[in-house]
């Protein structure tokens, strides 16, 4: 058989209720190795390519859960453990004047968590990727939708394909070469 | 919520947008000033002004390494002079660009979405100018790094029952968190960028900036629960830190310190200097950019209603320390209302009072709510008003406590006048080139505030 040099087969349309009326049929169609991209974020296209769940969340509150307690450890350990003053008599272990710092803490483990979470998730940074080999992708980032079967899916054939996307009225379809 | 892009004329409430754009023409108009537009004149002289300015600030810091903080007008009993003041000024300023990027978006205030990028610089030059004070003011500036907890070989550890060292944390997870807030929300608009613009070198700079965003729907579908998770977080955040700010100062126990009020107040006077500081840097930039169409009377005039309202809670804040000071019966409370009201520096109070209450009652008129010249000059005087309040606070508190042996008066030199004029050159200057290099308008945010970015039904 021979190796197909096709990275998937990428349909452009014009405006965002196009695109996630195709992304939905595509779905429907046993698709799933699809993506679409879009110049801003819209809410029902990852529900219309079949993305539901997102591991975002849980890597902040874990994140937030780990700020948490090594911003209270720390200073539980340092007070009292490493580095204890005596000041009028207080205990060492002063949890009300610890708040803040844990507090802060918890904020800054989160943040963290949630931007380079959000971004290891995302595979990103990914300098080269197969899409941007088409020219019309660049309108992307400006005022084109794009939806892309990827050639890994179990249905996919470029005739077949093709043959699908072009029934969904796109403005054009474009091969991604590998 | 109502439509945002929807001119009511009953109303007569502007637009967030002005009607007649689409996705590619917000594109190109937000992405020229970056990439096209040649550099101007007026640019060059801005510039070029706010960077001798740094200048100044460098030189004036530099002396200071080289003879220390004596060169500063600070000694006993004044020992915080104008470093706390411009400390907390500046990044009192910062909280209004937090407070649009995060705390509107989580109010759906969508109106927000063409000031926040500029908002957010903002917060990150404001907060970097205010950093630079109290690490000036340690007097060995350059064992600052002694602040944060790490093993070391001296077995020491800083004092957390310190609020000073609250302080410490929550400026840094502040200035990390703004940091990080304002790049995730500039990825996307920097793929734009990479792929608009002709020149190899812009082409690679913002293609390794961008990372590689591509706009997958699972890329935004994340991206998109990581911002909102970020706004959830720097809301709690924000309102933290000018308490935590403001603990620096109750947690003392000199007389018009040592107050309850204190977290409120100063939170609510960070977000009316903010806004002011938004005015004055939103007005110049919209009419010198042309445009007029994103940043509309619409929010100018939200901005002017946050500073009458945040305006008023501060007006009560002044009220309630001076009932306080009558009410307490404590000697030394009511002395500290005497002595603002007649002391040497009476001057200074009033006008605080006349900048920070009498003006901003201006902005009950709706002529002048619209009037971007008018708010132009009542940001600047709600800037100085608010800039006179930490001076109040700090000096005339510090200058006569306890015992009348040990009251000084505080004169600034010019190295303080010079350090603190240094940063807001040193502010100006990064907002100048902030707005050639980054999209000053976040664009894709824009894009959704299209009628034809809404999904219809099938």
């Amino acid at each position: 058989m021979k190796r197909t040099q096709i990275y998937g087969l990428m349909a452009e349309f014009d405006s965002p209720t196009d695109l996630v009326v195709a992304a939905r049929k595509t779905h429907e169609a046993g698709y799933r190795k699809i993506d679409a991209y879009s110049p801003f974020p819209i809410e029902a296209l990852s529900e219309a390519i079949g993305f539901r769940w997102n591991a975002v969340p849980l890597v902040v509150l874990v994140g937030g859960i780990l700020g948490c307690l090594s911003g209270y450890l720390l200073q539980w350990w340092i007070a009292t453990v490493s580095y204890p003053i005596n000041v009028g008599g207080r205990p060492y272990h002063s949890a009300p004047a610890f708040v803040v710092v844990t507090f802060e803490m918890t904020i800054l483990f989160a943040v963290l968590a949630a931007v380079f979470g959000m971004l290891a998730l995302n595979g990103l940074p990914m300098p080269y990727h197969p899409v941007f080999n088409v020219p019309r992708f660049a309108f992307a980032t400006k005022d084109r939708f794009f939806l892309i079967v990827f050639s890994s899916d179990p249905r996919f054939s470029s005739i077949g394909t093709r043959s699908f996307l072009e029934s969904l009225a796109p403005r054009s379809i474009s091969e991604v070469p590998s | 919520m109502d439509d945002p892009t929807q001119v009511e004329v009953g109303e007569g409430r502007a637009p967030v947008i002005e009607p007649g754009h689409t996705f590619a023409t917000i594109t190109d108009k937000i992405s020229s000033i970056v990439l096209t537009r040649p550099v101007s004149n007026g640019w060059l002289f801005g510039f070029g002004l706010s960077f001798l300015i740094t200048m100044v600030l460098l030189y004036a810091i530099g002396y200071l390494f080289v003879r220390g903080v004596g060169i500063w007008g600070v000694n006993i009993p004044i020992g915080w002079g104008f470093a706390i003041v411009n400390f907390v000024w500046w990044i009192g300023i910062g909280h209004a660009g937090t407070l649009i990027s995060a705390i509107l978006l989580l109010l759906r205030q969508s109106w927000r979405n063409s000031i926040n990028r500029f908002a957010e610089a903002m917060t990150i030059f404001a907060v970097a100018c205010a950093g630079m004070f109290p690490v000036l003011h340690l007097g060995r500036p350059w064992l600052a790094y002694w602040l944060f907890p790490y093993p070391n070989t001296m077995n020491y550890w800083p004092q957390f029952r310190s609020p000073l060292v609250w302080d410490v944390f929550a400026v840094s997870t502040y200035a990390t968190t703004s940091a990080l807030f304002w790049f995730v929300g500039l990825i996307p608009d920097l793929a734009t960028l990479r792929d608009r613009a002709e020149n190899r070198a812009a082409q690679i700079i913002y293609g390794i900036l961008a990372m590689g965003w591509r706009g997958s729907a699972r890329h935004w579908s994340r991206y998109e629960t990581a911002y909102l998770l970020l706004a959830g977080l720097a809301t709690p955040l924000v309102l933290s830190v000018h308490t935590v700010v403001s603990f620096d100062f109750a947690i003392g126990i000199v007389p018009g310190w040592h107050t309850t009020i204190f977290p409120p107040y100063f939170v609510a006077g960070a977000i009316y200097s903010g806004f002011a500081m938004v005015l004055m840097l939103a007005i110049p930039i919209r009419k010198f950019y042309g445009l007029e169409d994103f940043i509309t009377a619409r929010h100018l005039q939200n901005s002017a209603k946050v500073m009458l309202a945040t305006g008023l809670i501060v007006a009560y804040g002044y009220g309630i320390e001076a009932f306080m000071g009558w009410y307490s019966g404590n000697r030394y409370d009511s002395f500290l209302l005497w002595n603002r009201l007649h002391g040497p520096y009476h001057v200074w109070y009033f006008s605080l009072l006349a900048c920070n209450i009498f003006f901003p009652q201006l902005l009950w008129v709706r002529k002048l709510r619209t009037s971007p010249l008018g708010l132009f000059i009542i940001s600047a005087v709600i800037l100085t008003g608010m800039w006179l309040e930490r001076f109040v606070i700090v000096v005339v508190s510090l200058h006569r406590d306890f015992l009348n042996s040990s009251w000084g008066m505080y004169y600034p030199t010019r190295w303080d006048w010079a350090t603190f004029i240094g940063t807001l050159g040193f502010f100006t200057a990064c907002m100048f080139l902030f707005l050639r290099l980054l999209p000053g308008i976040s664009i894709f945010e824009m894009r959704t505030l299209l009628p034809e970015a809404e999904v219809k039904p099938e």
